[in-house]
């Protein structure tokens, strides 16, 4: 580990992609790693998508600005490992085997359950249909074009569980927003926080770290999940073969998977996701019970896309998206 | 000192046996090196990739993509913003030109209107649809318009207010081609002002209204980041889906769809810009 | 006025004379029509700009007023965003090195063009029009690689200026060539050439300087581009001032500093044209 801290800091540099300062709390996490260790970090186009991260990669590849590691969405993960080097943690024994590749090419980091966030200007909801009312005139907004978007997609299949579709059909999520859009309800633009503290966007499907008050800004803010669905989805990291900070890279990953209390995992915990090694460190007693304690209660088994029900849902949306609510 | 004489052109006669004559395009050597490498060779790029697989090898089959039904109504969901947006932005500005070219050339009110021209031509993106989202979005300062979220209303009144200055810009210098003396002169032959235009104005700045509405056309046709902050849940038009078919998370990204996308495009805009040639040599004959 | 006689009239039949009372009502209806036009326009053009002021105005919660979106600006920054300050540095940077840029490649080629290659004219404007036309989401995807190599020279966000140029083209052409076909080019250079001028003495000392305000013109339209210009910063991955007022909208609550930044760029653009345009005719007036 000491030599592996000796070489970042001789590298000096860190670049990583998409990583918004109020995403799960990254803004302290950058801030936490810099100070710790002293490395700047490039933080480079913080609101791309998986798949930009991606193509950053391919495109400087050989530059002195690609990206050293990645945070993306398991189906980008999948899809392009041949990209990416294999790494081990030094805790990787406290990650579920089910959430890392067994050669250690991707890892998953932390998640979330989709949830969804209102204003309190209309009272408590406490289930989907409410939504249908006449309150919600063009309030109702996801995170991100579903056709696209990994968040987006997640929020039309929360509704779909909820409106008693499988993870294996989204049919019935796509229909519910169709009912929306049929009752003037559903909005076109994706939340933000400008449009969230405007008010344009007052109903906001999306990660439940991303529907904290601190986050959306406006502090009269409720969450809720609807009952009976517990929709979760982690994100994944990983590290380019082609890194030109490559023990920078390493030291990052140990940064984040490090059980510390001011480590990766507990600050990702202070912004309201569920890290990965959770479960360990529930039993070691190293986790941080104050910000535990305020994660969204999840009132069902949690249920997990499998990537081929993630491509399904992706190919339905895109042949029927557009016209139900187009 | 003896003055060398000149030919027509202005080229000196070249002393024989010194050096041999350089052809005079070499000249413009620089200017097409640039523009082939930063303009036509990513064009071809584009092109060639469209024509490919994932892999690298040719699928020419790829081009019967672009009569899938999902892909037609980008198109079409394209060409109804452009036009919607060119014939009102080139009514407008016309109109509006007329207003600027038929004062004082000197005058305060010209030079407000060019220079606002020039800046709010490039004025787009995601500050203009938000200053529209303010003003008649659903929680608007000055009203509520229902039909804001309507494709292509909402957004083709947002394209409209940078294709006006467009207009302005480029169809002003026509206008002012117009020579006071053919009014004088329509005036002097007994004519009105509405005969003066059907017969004399119309037909001399009908090629370069035209011409200019082509290229108010084609500038639509390329605007991607203004309907991205209008709404972009949805894609409706080509450069919104060639966006989601290059970043696309959900495993639904292709690189060669987008190309795709992109050649047609170049051929569309290909098609627009031979029309605005064409027209532009018939303006050119009267307004030189 | 209308007993001037002007070109194309017969001495045949005497010309049907006008009343002076309908040239006098003709000019009144004209300016009746031009102050509708200049409200209508002008109320058009200003009400999204006046929002985008009351916005910039914004305090912490809705409804209220703030200087603090215009203060931000010299002093906005966030964990993982470059600061404001550094951004717009950059695309002032870049303005000027993509006008200078412009107008060496230009001006030189659309002189020489105009003097002794006419054939290539259509060519020339054909080609500068087309950036226009060609959406920048297609140039960008066949630029990756070009940027690539590129990237192993430099990394800085000013090497933008290579397509930033093609992206100027349509507009400063246009302003060369009005000022160009405003002066006899033929003329001026023959007789420099006959008193002994280089070709290109010719171009930069007798020519240019003839046609400058045509010249400050496409340098301010240029400038107004580099400082307006998103797509092509964003998918390249640098920042610029529009990227970064994207990335801060997207990631801050509080986004009255994108509407102030938007609002001073405006602002400063306009300025500079305007004043140009009012250069321009003491100029004039004194030649």
């Amino acid at each position: 580990m000491n030599t592996l801290v000796a070489a970042a800091k001789q590298e000096g540099t860190l670049n990583v992609i998409a990583l918004p300062p109020t995403w799960a709390n990254y803004g302290a996490i950058i801030s936490a790693f810099t100070a710790k260790y002293g490395i700047k970090v490039n933080s480079a186009l913080p609101d791309g998508t998986s798949q930009q991260e991606v193509d950053a990669v391919k495109t400087e590849n050989g530059t002195a600005k690609a990206p050293d590691v990645l945070d993306i969405g398991m189906a980008v993960a999948l899809a392009n490992t041949s990209l990416f080097a294999p790494y081990e943690v030094s805790t990787w024994s406290s990650i579920p085997t089910a959430q890392k590749a067994p050669d250690g090419i991707w890892v998953q980091d932390y998640g979330g359950f989709m949830a969804v966030g209102y204003s309190s200007k209309f009272g408590t909801i406490t289930s989907l249909n409410q939504l249908l009312g006449s309150q919600f005139k063009n309030a109702v907004a996801l995170n991100g074009n579903p056709t696209s978007a990994n968040a987006g997609l997640n929020g039309v299949m929360m509704a779909n569980l909820a409106e008693g579709g499988t993870a294996s059909d989204i049919s019935k999520g796509v229909d519910f927003f169709s009912k929306l859009k049929a009752a003037g309800n559903f909005s076109p633009v994706s939340a933000t926080g400008a449009t969230i503290k405007a008010g344009t966007t007052p109903v906001v499907f999306n990660w439940d770290y991303l529907n904290l008050p601190s986050y959306v800004g406006v502090s009269n803010w409720k969450v809720f999940i609807p009952s009976g669905v517990a929709l979760g989805g982690y994100y994944a990291q990983a590290i380019n073969k082609n890194a030109p900070h490559p023990a920078a890279a390493r030291l990052w990953e140990e940064f984040l998977y490090s059980q510390a209390a001011s480590g990766g995992q507990n600050l990702w915990l202070e912004g309201g996701a569920r890290p990965v090694e959770q479960a360990a460190m529930q039993s070691n007693g190293s986790i941080n019970t104050a910000a535990a304690s305020k994660l969204p209660a999840v009132s069902a088994t949690p249920t997990f896309l499998s990537p081929t029900q993630a491509t399904d849902a992706a190919n339905y949306l895109a042949a029927n998206w557009a016209k139900a609510v187009g | 000192m003896a003055v060398a004489t000149t030919t027509k052109t202005g080229a000196r006669p070249s002393r024989s046996g010194r050096r041999p004559s350089v052809p005079a395009w070499v000249g413009t050597v620089p200017f097409f090196a640039y523009v082939a490498v930063f303009l036509l060779l990513p064009t071809g790029i584009v092109v060639v990739d469209a024509l490919k697989n994932p892999n690298g090898s040719w699928a020419f089959s790829n081009i019967s993509e672009l009569g899938n039904p999902l892909v037609r109504g980008y198109f079409i969901g394209s060409l109804k913003l452009c036009l919607l947006s060119s014939v009102s932005g080139a009514v407008f500005g016309a109109i509006l030109a007329y207003a600027v070219a038929s004062g004082n050339p000197d005058g305060v009110v010209r030079r407000l209107y060019i220079s606002a021209s020039g800046v709010l031509a490039q004025f787009g993106g995601v500050t203009l649809a938000f200053a529209f989202l303010v003003l008649i979005g659903p929680v608007g300062l000055l009203f509520h318009a229902s039909w804001y979220y309507d494709f292509p209303w909402g957004i083709g009144l947002i394209y409209t207010y940078f294709q006006i200055p467009l207009m302005v810009l480029v169809f002003l210098p026509a206008i002012d081609g117009l020579k006071v003396q053919w009014r004088e002169a329509s005036e002097n032959l007994g004519s009105s002002a509405w005969q003066y235009w059907r017969y004399v104005g119309g037909p001399l700045l009908a090629p370069a209204f035209l011409g200019a509405t082509l290229l108010l056309f084609a500038n639509a046709l390329s605007a991607f980041a203004t309907i991205q902050a209008w709404e972009n849940q949805i894609a409706y038009i080509v450069p919104q889906q060639i966006s989601t078919a290059l970043s696309s998370e959900v495993g639904l990204s292709n690189v060669n769809v987008a190309d795709l996308l992109a050649l047609g495009m170049v051929i569309l805009v290909a098609i627009v810009m031979t029309g605005y040639a064409l027209l532009q040599r018939r303006a050119a004959r009267w307004l030189r | 006025m209308a007993a001037v006689t002007s070109l194309g009239e017969t001495p045949i039949a005497p010309p049907a004379r006008r009343p002076r009372g309908m040239q006098a009502r003709r000019r009144r209806r004209l300016n009746a029509f031009r102050y509708v036009v200049f409200t209508v326009f002008g109320l058009f053009f200003i009400l999204p700009l006046l929002a985008m002021a009351r916005f910039s105005l914004e305090g912490a919660t809705l409804g209220s007023w703030s200087l603090s979106g215009w203060r931000q600006i010299a002093s906005y920054q966030n964990t993982g965003i470059p600061p404001l300050l550094s951004a717009i540095e950059i695309t002032l940077e870049l303005a000027v090195i993509t006008c200078v840029v412009t107008l060496v490649l230009l001006v030189p080629t659309m002189i020489w063009i105009r003097l002794r290659v006419q054939w290539l004219a259509r060519t020339v404007e054909f080609l500068c029009l087309l950036p226009l036309t060609i959406p920048a989401i297609v140039l960008v995807v066949g630029l990756g690689p070009i940027y690539n190599r590129i990237q192993h020279y430099s990394l800085s966000a000013l090497m933008l200026f290579w397509v930033y140029v093609i992206l100027a083209l349509p507009y400063a052409y246009r302003a060369l060539a009005a000022g160009l076909s405003a002066i006899d080019v033929t003329t001026l250079a023959e007789a420099a050439r006959s008193l002994g001028a280089s070709w290109f003495s010719v171009i930069v000392r007798v020519i240019a300087p003839n046609m400058w305000q045509a010249i400050l013109n496409a340098l301010l339209l240029t400038a107004a581009l580099v400082l307006g210009e998103f797509t092509i910063a964003y998918l390249l991955l640098y920042t610029n001032l529009q990227e970064e007022l994207y990335a801060i909208s997207r990631n801050t609550p509080n986004a009255s500093v994108v509407f102030s930044t938007s609002t001073a760029a405006l602002l400063f653009a306009f300025a500079l044209l305007l004043i140009l345009s009012y250069v321009g005719r003491r100029r004039r007036g004194r030649g």
